[in-house]
């Protein structure tokens, strides 16, 4: 056990000379000079392309990486063939040179020691590290047993560690992914339909007549081909209804903007459900087919009126039943859609069955225009030994959330405190991938879990404030320095798409692949990590699916025909959906026999005191929560976040745009640092907004550090989903600072 | 040839794709744009209309900057381009003063730079950077002398409008509303 406590080591500590690069920028296309002849030079200048996939969000944009004739990396462009980009990227993507120019990056492996009584890093060399963190791990597995070593990851990397963290003995794995994001509608979609929704989700945008968002907000988040298809949908003049408390981007695009009170969805949607079958424009014939539990919903429905909802919603009685009616005459060319970040109040399993719900009633799953049945490309697994059967793992720690389907990071977590009465101690944590002090609510819970191992290990490409926890930190190289995994979606047809290293990687920075090789080399599970080069993998898995590296590379993604029937139900032919009875479920056996309201109900959730307003928060196109804020490219687009604050509400506290301001929230936790206010008529009285992911702390991101508020620290209430775990994080209130509270304390 | 440029408010974002590519493509070093989203909200809470869109030069064919350019470094090219020739630029910065989109900058090697339409693109048959990775499609590009063109065709079917014409600029770059 450590005695001291687990100090946050600002990796500036270190003076780790940065060296910009210096670009050369002569590149002026002015006409009859020799600027021209330089210009047409540096245009017939032959770029080499290099496939790749993104990895600067979770979307996987297949592209090509452009290679000067100095091996200098120029530009990212989509592929053509991408049925996830149609070969546009997003600014992620585009501005994903930054993620490797960022002279912020982390160069080499860091070690914890403590200098003069002060924690700090020093560098280290990879067999240090890597010897160290091997050592460790034996030792917790003796004392403890494999699963006492956690993976809490994201992306790419994550799937190497995984393979490690398997190959030894754990399966106490986890990712924000789930618990903090998708993972309710995931319950609430498998429920009902008996099939996830998925990523990329199979919401058939391009051929819709009618989308509904329900604080989605297509536009701020590029999930690319997804706001590609809204556009497409708009040219094709698709009715959008958006029903936010703010006006997004989306809203603004909207036949129908619904602006409703927060954490009153669900009552919106009984009210849609009621107006459908009082009215009798659901699609009855599809119900009849395909659906069980109707008596049962309808008359469950019924006293959800519009004028019920009403008062709850604060959207008019005529304009619930006519938005009701325009997703009724579109169908079964409509989507409700199911959202991405749906952890919002604790019920979100239940809204995400309203609208499934929905859905079964307009009769959009497995239509045209609704949702398609989506396939996937079977990627045959490398040969290797199987893996041990862990004693214990995520599903015995989330063992309380009955319908959890993944690991719950804030479990595993918990799992870390001292208590001689948990079952799963947690000794050591590996973070890959995900910056956890920023992607999970909470902060109190993470510093004293983390302050409680025994080790932990972070690999990153950057030095995230969850870096400043470690014991170790291994420095990853970027996407477009390294092999990975091949790509395989879910999507209209089952599509593959690789990554090669465009260049080598900068620094001392290694692929994550390596990292898990070495370790696990180390740890005696050679047998698992049976090549030299991930490159083999891929080579192996290519040939197996019919295809080759050399191909790929020329190529970089690769359609596949589909095998498991039609994108559409075909009307003519009975289906079974996926369900135990083939059926669709409006009502729910399952949640009743677990305890749970078979169908959705609305329930009142807290509103904010005199004084406070909610704490909204969303994203902007062209970060990636945490993980942009210091790219060079993406931090010129957006330094910082602001606070959204309506007129009226500046008028009484006397805000002006531009004003520097701090956020205290219920539990008294005051905001790091500042944010400037924007005073806009785009959202509610109720409510502030701002976009997630800045405010960092460490001081080596020169561009992102000290920059906007974090809104996860103001996240210290948690409203947990109790069907599946996930962590509601829109029931907390922030008061609005005018003056410096720390202005006596150093930050 | 008269080239323009035409972006469909009813569909752009802002998400600053066409700002980030052209820095990429054009190496406009970092702390500069050539191109840049405006925003702008009109009505009171909920009665909202939010416009965003991208701005850039707009090739005017009446251009002030042109007419300002004590050395002639500020030019028309070809299509109705409106360029710099580097090497003639002395800095003066009459052109930026003059320009009523503030489309111009001073590069930090001297000059004046500003959107280029990415003709060397063009030469190539390629779109310019920004029009080409878009997401939303909002961007469209061709030449207004040919009936026929997508660019054309939308001027004539589509309502739209161009920036600041009462400054008597007549701008080519339009704005479907």
């Amino acid at each position: 056990m450590t005695t001291s406590r687990r100090k946050f080591i600002k990796i500036s500590a270190l003076g780790l000379g940065a060296v910009a690069a210096s670009t050369t920028a002569i590149n002026m296309f002015g006409s009859n000079s020799y600027i021209d002849e330089l210009v047409k030079q540096n245009v017939s200048k032959k770029f080499k392309r290099t496939a790749t996939y993104c990895e600067v969000c979770f979307w996987k944009c297949a592209a090509w990486t452009y290679t000067n004739e100095d091996g200098e990396i120029k530009k990212i462009i989509g592929n053509d063939d991408d049925s996830h980009c149609y070969g546009r990227l997003c600014p992620r993507g585009t501005g994903g040179v930054g993620m490797y120019t960022d002279e912020d990056r982390l160069k080499t492996p860091l070690i914890r020691t403590t200098v003069n009584g002060e924690q700090t890093f020093r560098k280290a060399s990879w067999d240090e590290a890597l010897d160290l963190i091997a050592s460790k791990f034996k030792g917790i597995k003796e004392t403890h047993g494999a699963e006492s070593i956690a993976l809490i990851k994201h992306g790419a990397p994550g799937s190497h560690l995984e393979h490690l963290l398997k190959a030894f003995g754990s399966d106490t794995i986890a990712e924000p992914a789930y618990a903090q994001c998708r993972g309710p509608r995931e319950t609430g979609f498998n429920l009902t339909f008996g099939s996830w929704v998925g990523s990329p989700e199979p919401t058939d945008i391009r051929d819709t007549k009618c989308l509904v968002l329900i604080g989605s907000h297509i536009g701020e988040n590029m999930h690319n081909s997804q706001v590609q298809e809204m556009s497409d949908a708009i040219d094709n003049g698709a009715t959008i209804i958006t029903v936010d408390p703010r006006l997004s981007t989306a809203a603004s695009k909207s036949k129908f903007w619904l602006a409703i009170k927060p954490a009153t969805d669900i009552a919106l949607m009984l009210s849609w459900m009621n107006v459908l079958i009082e009215e009798g424009i659901y699609d009855k014939e599809y119900i009849n087919k395909y659906a069980t539990g109707f008596d049962e919903l309808k008359k469950h429905v019924s006293q959800f009126t519009p004028e019920w909802a009403y008062g709850i919603t604060t959207i008019k009685p005529d304009v619930i039943r006519e938005t009701a009616r325009a997703m009724a005459h579109a169908a079964p060319a409509v989507i409700i859609h199911p959202g991405r970040h749906v952890v919002w109040y604790g019920d979100d399993s239940q809204r995400a069955r309203a609208m499934a719900i929905l859905n079964a009633l307009l009769g959009s799953w497995g239509r045209r225009g609704g949702f398609y049945f989506k396939e996937a490309a079977k990627v045959p697994n490398f040969p290797a030994p199987a893996y041990p059967e862990p004693k214990w793992g995520w599903k015995e720690i989330g063992e309380k959330y009955p319908l959890a389907q993944m690991g719950i990071t804030n479990e595993v977590m918990k799992c870390m405190l001292p208590d001689k009465d948990n079952k799963y101690p947690v000794k050591a944590l590996m973070v890959a991938g995900t910056n956890i002090t920023k992607a999970m609510p909470n902060k109190k819970l993470l510093e004293d879990a983390m302050d409680a191992l025994d080790f932990m290990v972070v690999i990153d490409t950057m030095p995230m404030d969850v870096t400043g926890y470690a014991d170790v930190v291994l420095p990853e190289c970027t996407y477009l320095e390294r092999y990975d995994d091949i790509r395989s979606a879910t999507n209209r047809e089952p599509s593959i798409a690789i990554r090669v290293p465009a260049v080598e990687p900068k620094y001392e920075s290694k692929p994550a692949w390596w990292m898990a090789k070495q370790i696990g080399e180390r740890l005696g599970l050679g047998a698992y990590f049976n090549y030299d080069d991930f490159k083999e993998v891929i080579e192996w898995q290519l040939k197996e699916m019919g295809t080759s590296l050399e191909e790929m590379e020329k190529i970089g993604v690769k359609n596949y025909p589909r095998k498991s029937g039609p994108m559409y139900l075909n009307e003519d032919e009975t289906y079974n959906f996926p369900t135990d009875n083939g059926k669709i479920h409006l009502y729910s056996q399952e949640l009743k026999d677990l305890g749970f309201d078979p169908m959705p109900n609305y329930t009142k959730h807290p509103e904010p005191p005199q004084g406070f307003y909610r704490l909204n928060y969303g994203r902007a196109p062209m970060h990636t929560f945490s993980r942009t804020v210091n790219n060079p490219n993406l931090n010129d687009l957006k330094k910082e976040n602001d606070l959204w604050v309506n007129p009226k509400v500046a008028r009484i506290i006397g805000l002006k745009s531009g004003q520097e301001v701090w956020l205290k929230n219920q539990d008294d936790i005051i905001s790091t640092f500042s944010i400037k206010v924007r005073v806009t008529e785009r959202v509610r009285w109720d409510s502030v907004y701002m976009v997630h992911g800045f405010g960092h702390q460490n001081k080596e991101l020169s561009r992102a550090n000290g920059k906007g508020i974090n809104d996860t620290e103001l996240i210290t209430k948690v409203f947990t989903d109790p069907i599946m775990g996930g962590t509601g994080m829109r029931g907390n209130f922030v008061a609005i600072l005018t003056e410096n509270p720390h202005k006596n304390t150093e930050i | 040839m008269r080239y323009a440029m035409i972006i469909d408010t009813l569909k752009c974002v802002g998400c600053s794709d066409c700002v980030v590519a052209c820095q990429t493509e054009n190496d406009v070093p970092i702390g500069y744009c050539r191109d840049w989203i405006t925003e702008t909200v009109n009505g009171s809470y909920p009665n909202l209309e939010l416009e965003l869109k991208s701005e850039r030069c707009n090739h005017c064919d009446n251009a002030p900057c042109v007419r300002c350019c004590p050395t002639g470094a500020s030019h028309v090219g070809v299509g109705g381009i409106v360029l710099v020739t580097a090497n003639e630029c002395i800095g003066c910065g009459a052109c930026i003063e003059s320009c009523p989109y503030d489309a111009r900058f001073q590069h930090p090697d001297g000059y004046v730079d500003k959107c280029t339409f990415c003709h060397h693109r063009l030469e190539k048959g390629q779109l310019p950077a920004c029009v080409s990775v878009c997401p939303t499609k909002c961007m469209y590009f061709g030449d207004l002398d040919d009936p026929n063109s997508e660019v054309s065709q939308l001027l004539k079917n589509r309502k739209h409008k161009t920036l600041a014409p009462e400054a008597g600029t007549k701008p080519h770059v339009f704005y479907l509303i």
